[in-house]
């Protein structure tokens, strides 16, 4: 995902991945990334939950609105 | 959670020594108007399709680089998950796809209008890919491709 996101970045479109693993978010160093704490196969924590995935996407929402000029971004999720 | 001991002893030695690509330099694209004027694309890597698309082929040495395009208009709760990795709990995203293609969610916050619109297409593709060579020569490329012709302002990536 991190490789996709870096060639979207490259053609001048702003990401953010969603990162489940602490680790591979540090090796890779993706341009963008929210890291959350939620078990592999529930990257928006729950399902069937709306306002728990709402919640997440608008903390990676805020990551765009951040006024940084340059990366890695690299954020922990607190709700 | 989201730590290495949640994973198999298979997994964790896999997971602590794999040559992850370190991506450097950092490339970078600013957001250029505001969320609320701005088209937000997906991406998804659980290896979902939608009914009548080609199944990803779990065959394939080092992963299916390909991705499949998701409509908007799709019902999520109508994708077939392809993703065989034993590695993740796989029940969530199965009861709900929006779990890890956050299509009805998106679609909200237009509505809402917390974001411009919605892209008119996303993209679907499968996680763990060991070999990723393909991914970074063919299928990046045609994806950001897809979404640059769709005038798309930010993507947001959901892995599983």
């Amino acid at each position: 995902m991190s490789l996709v996101a870096a060639e979207l970045e490259r053609r001048g479109i702003p990401t953010v991945v969603l990162q489940l693993l602490k680790l591979v978010t540090q090796k890779v160093r993706p341009p963008r990334a929210l890291f959350v704490p939620f078990l592999h196969g529930y990257p928006l924590e729950a399902a069937h939950d709306s306002e728990a995935q709402h919640a997440v996407i608008e903390a990676a929402l805020r990551l765009f609105e951040l006024d940084a000029d340059e990366g890695p971004l690299l954020v922990d999720y607190e709700n | 959670m989201g730590e290495l001991n949640d994973f198999s002893l298979k997994h964790k030695i896999f997971l602590r020594t794999y040559g992850w690509r370190n991506i450097d330099p950092t490339p970078w694209a600013k957001l250029r108007k505001p969320l609320s004027e701005s088209r937000l694309g997906l991406v998804s890597s659980a290896g979902f399709v939608a009914p009548g698309q080609e199944p990803f082929d779990e065959n394939i040495r080092g992963g299916d680089p390909s991705f499949r395009v998701i409509d908007s208009g799709s019902d999520p709760s109508s994708f077939i998950e392809y993703h065989k990795s034993d590695a993740f709990d796989h029940r969530g995203i199965l009861q709900d796809p929006n779990l890890a293609f956050p299509l009805d969610r998106i679609n909200e916050l237009a509505e809402r209008g917390r974001i411009g619109s919605v892209a008119s297409n996303h993209l679907s593709c499968m996680g763990s890919i060991t070999a990723p060579n393909r991914l970074i020569r063919r299928t990046a490329p045609e994806a950001a491709e897809i979404f640059v012709r769709d005038e798309v302002d930010l993507a947001l990536l959901v892995p599983v």
